[in-house]
């Protein structure tokens, strides 16, 4: 009988070779997969996995996305290792996404533009998504209300409050009734990173949320208590350490980065307000942050991953003739083979009789 | 002659250490066999293999003289073994029935069972009630779910891993009966205890194990404690001496303090007083569940309700202010719970330093100072030689003993002004008790008040010099340790201090 016998010490670069390991191992149920339904499986692995990053156009577009997956993610790390469920993410980068683009609209047709008017756009759009995430913590400090089901009912308020704006009050005047704002100046749009690609701010921003959030986490007392708060609340409430200070900074952190993602996409690859900002970046960074352990900089390496396989997947359907699911299937095999090489990482495999 | 359990040659290694190292053992029937050990000597490992927990690597064990493996604790069960353990296995959110009918036969009715587990533990004076949830229950609530779930098994060998530290002298006397009366019926005992006293007054046979191995066989009844002692650890505990009392100034003053219940199990607290001075030990005795977790909590600044008047440290009203308010104005605290309350499991002993050491030494414009907390936390292990692999061991990593030395260590660190225990050496072995308990006396003889509260009434007769009893709720009057004996206090642990001779004799103590 195979028996799991937990290792004394785990291997610390087993611990980070592990995610490696998965994508690894991906790939070769891909390649089972694809000999499965006939196509040649090293062509299509290809269309998966190189294609997207063979020149630097496709690094660049990997780059946009990965952008808000990763500044996201990097703010629900920090929540959840705080215990704060907040899934509601999506909602406060529309939020977010609102109060950036009011912010635009209301300056761009009076001034040029430049660094400081992006700047205080963003700052707006992180103010939106605070101002989300706080509605989430008020209702739980004061009522105790489960922060799981209210930010995940908020983010259908959210997108039904955009909805009405780019119907109303934001639609562009000129714009023949579709429900859209009128696009942004150039002025008030991110620059981009690479000249001539659609690279733009938000993933320089994104990278330096992530080692401002590892920081924070490692080296802080702050997010000392914060996780202390996460894993063990007695000893939390034992040292003396705010149970409502810990929910309301996990809260503001992870809205407020969600909101500069929504920022930074409305001023960014899209350029106006529509109905539909997000392709449920704020719902799929749920997974890259448990795929990244809750890690701000394990969150780099699962952003990759999955803007990877979310442009793979396109590519695949229009290339490949394969159906929509091939990205959900690429995702579900991959957390599997990260979760089963975790396991063996933490665990031997013995033969006993 | 038959036996009820024989072991052969039991070995059981772990990746990093030899648990058991080819141990015998024979238990009759009827018979009270005591195991005796340090902690981490593999008395717990021992009793594991026995209830089908754990597998050994090598070795035979047999059953009524049958040579009978035991895959797991429902075998065990089955074959008639009943097993108290010493960290309990419950289900915080069931209640008590619930947790026990987890262990029988699905499809048992719960009024029925719930008729059951008052009547049984009505015959063996265990007070219980079987709709409580247990996350309401004290330490010592949830070990007599343990005895009472073990009971209802009718076993024929029943492991008792350090029964009687949650009991009333009274109450002892009374498990001693039950457990004769037990033996009488021909149900075989393994006990398992640090104290020697019990184990001398209780048992028939002892097997004395040291690092995984036997050191010895032999009757407890024609040995000395210190003959046992030198046989466990290899040497005699150090005594304790003790000390006129010097009090300074009131340095911890409760005055009126009342509390309602926070839960429908609580304990309400009633017009608490008392006053803890400089350089003295009060010690608090009583059963569980008689109001220590809610008075330490109030102490501790983790239930702020009290009124502000009624908690005074060192002359400033605290009774609202939270645990780090007077974390920094001198209080320090060891919870009763070790790992998840004065330890976080996952974290290193380093970062664990945190918990309590919240000043410029270890913390910089908000940032942590890690090779800080690292020089503190090694200085802790060496100076309480506790048995770790370092600052970076997990808190989850040590032994209960080890971890308590740590943390009685890290709050010592602090230099206090007021230290409140609770249960400073519950399941700790005998050595490192000995050395937790010379380490409040020196913070005492400091100048530090010290709060003991503790339902071991030899250590408390032992190292306080003033004591209280807490029941349901109420404190009684004050009265000197060497004044006092097991007698009253046990008359007083039922909450009897208020007839007329009693007062007369507090009166004399204060005269």
């Amino acid at each position: 009988m195979l028996k799991l016998e937990p290792r004394p010490q785990p291997s610390v670069w087993m611990a980070w070779l592990s995610p490696v390991l998965a994508v690894l191992l991906t790939m070769a149920c891909g390649f089972a997969l694809f000999i499965a339904v006939g196509k040649d499986p090293l062509a299509s692995l290809a269309v998966f996995f190189l294609e997207p990053i063979k020149d630097m156009r496709g690094w660049s577009e990997l780059g946009v996305k990965i952008a808000p997956l990763l500044l996201i993610s990097v703010g629900l790390a920090i929540a959840f290792r705080a215990n704060v469920f907040n899934i509601g993410a999506e909602g406060q980068l529309v939020a977010g996404a609102i109060a950036a683009g009011a912010f635009v609209l209301a300056f761009d047709e009076s001034a040029e533009g430049g660094p400081w008017l992006i700047a205080f756009a963003l700052a707006a759009g992180v103010c939106g998504g605070m101002l989300w995430a706080a509605i989430v913590a008020w209702l739980r400090d004061r009522y105790n209300a489960n922060e799981i089901l209210v930010s995940l009912m908020l983010v259908y308020v959210a997108q039904l409050l955009l909805s009405y704006l780019v119907h109303g009050a934001l639609m562009d005047p000129d714009g023949f009734g579709f429900p859209q704002s009128r696009l942004f100046a150039d002025g008030l749009l991110l620059p981009a990173v690479l000249p001539g690609t659609r690279l733009h701010l938000g993933a320089v921003l994104a990278l330096l949320a992530a080692v401002a959030g590892w920081l924070y986490l490692a080296r802080s007392f702050s997010g000392f208590k914060l996780q202390v708060g996460g894993i063990a609340p007695l000893a939390a409430r034992y040292a003396g350490f705010s149970s409502r200070r810990s929910l309301w900074i996990a809260m503001l952190v992870s809205g407020g980065l969600a909101g500069l993602a929504g920022a930074c996409e409305v001023m960014g690859p899209i350029g106006q307000l529509t109905p539909s900002i997000s392709p449920g970046y704020g719902f799929a960074a749920i997974i890259v942050a448990f795929v990244g352990r809750l890690h701000p900089i394990g969150v780099i390496f699962s952003s990759f991953i999955m803007a990877l396989l979310y442009i793979g997947g396109e590519l695949s359907q229009s290339r490949l003739g394969m159906p929509s699911a091939i990205t959900g299937i690429f995702q579900g095999i991959l957390l599997f083979s990260l979760l089963a090489c975790d396991v063996l990482v933490n665990n031997r495999l013995r033969w006993r009789k | 002659m038959s036996t009820r359990l024989v072991l052969k040659g039991i070995t059981k290694r772990y990746p990093a250490i030899v648990a058991n190292d080819g141990i015998d053992l024979t238990v009759l029937p009827g018979q009270i066999h005591a195991v005796l050990g340090e902690n981490g000597a593999g008395k717990s490992t021992l009793m594991k293999i026995i209830y089908g927990v754990v597998k050994p690597d090598a070795g035979a064990l047999y059953w009524n003289g049958e040579e009978t493996p035991i895959a797991n604790p429902a075998a065990a069960r089955r074959l008639g073994i009943g097993m108290v353990f010493q960290h309990f296995s419950l289900f915080d959110t069931l209640t008590v029935a619930e947790n026990i009918a987890l262990g029988l036969p699905a499809g048992i009715r719960m009024v029925e069972l719930e008729q059951r587990i008052a009547a049984t533990a009505r015959e063996y004076g265990l007070d219980l009630e079987a709709r409580r949830h247990v996350h309401t229950l004290s330490v010592g609530e949830r070990q007599r779910v343990e005895i009472v779930r073990a009971l209802l098994g009718k076993p024929q060998l029943l492991i008792l891993d350090e029964p009687t530290s949650v009991l009333t002298p009274q109450a002892v006397l009374g498990l001693f009966d039950t457990l004769r009366k037990l033996a009488a019926e021909g149900c075989s005992i393994l006990y398992i205890s640090h104290k020697l006293d019990e184990i001398r007054a209780l048992c028939h046979a002892c097997t004395v194990l040291r690092a995984g191995r036997v050191a010895g066989v032999c009757d407890p009844r024609e040995e000395t404690e210190a003959s046992l002692s030198r046989m466990m650890i290899g040497a005699e505990p150090p005594a304790v001496e003790h000390r006129q009392p010097s009090a300074g100034r009131v340095m911890l003053s409760v005055r009126g303090l009342s509390l309602p219940k926070a839960h429908p199990f609580a304990t309400e607290l009633a017009r608490i007083d008392f006053d803890v001075h400089a350089g003295e030990i009060l010690g608090v005795a009583g059963v569980s569940g008689n109001g220590q977790q809610e008075l330490l909590a109030a102490l501790s600044g983790e239930d702020m309700r009290a009124d502000p008047q009624a908690i005074h440290l060192d002359g400033v009203p605290v009774g609202r202010r939270s645990a780090a308010w007077r974390r920094a104005r001198g209080l320090a605290f060891v919870p009763e719970e070790r790992l998840g309350r004065g330890a976080v499991p996952e974290l290193s002993l380093a970062r664990n330093i945190l918990l309590s050491h919240q000043g410029s030494g270890t913390i910089r414009r908000g940032l942590v100072r890690r090779s800080a907390i690292h020089v503190l936390a090694g200085n802790i292990i060496q100076r309480f030689r506790v048995k770790a692999a370092g600052p970076r061991a997990a808190a989850a990593s040590l032994s209960g003993g080890n971890l308590q030395k740590f943390i009685i260590g890290r709050e010592v660190a602090r230099r206090p002004k007021v230290l409140l225990v609770a249960q400073p050496t519950w399941g700790v072995d005998v050595g490192a008790a000995a050395q937790i308990r010379a380490e409040l006396l020196a913070l005492r003889d400091a100048g530090c008040a010290v709060l003991v509260i503790s339902e071991e009434l030899d250590e408390l007769f032992e190292i306080s010099d003033r004591l209280v009893v807490l029941a349901r709720g109420r404190v009684s009057p004050a009265i000197e340790t060497s004044r006092a004996d097991l007698d009253l206090i046990g008359r007083w642990m039922s909450g009897l201090w208020d007839s007329p001779s009693e007062t007369r004799r507090v009166e004399q103590t204060h005269a």
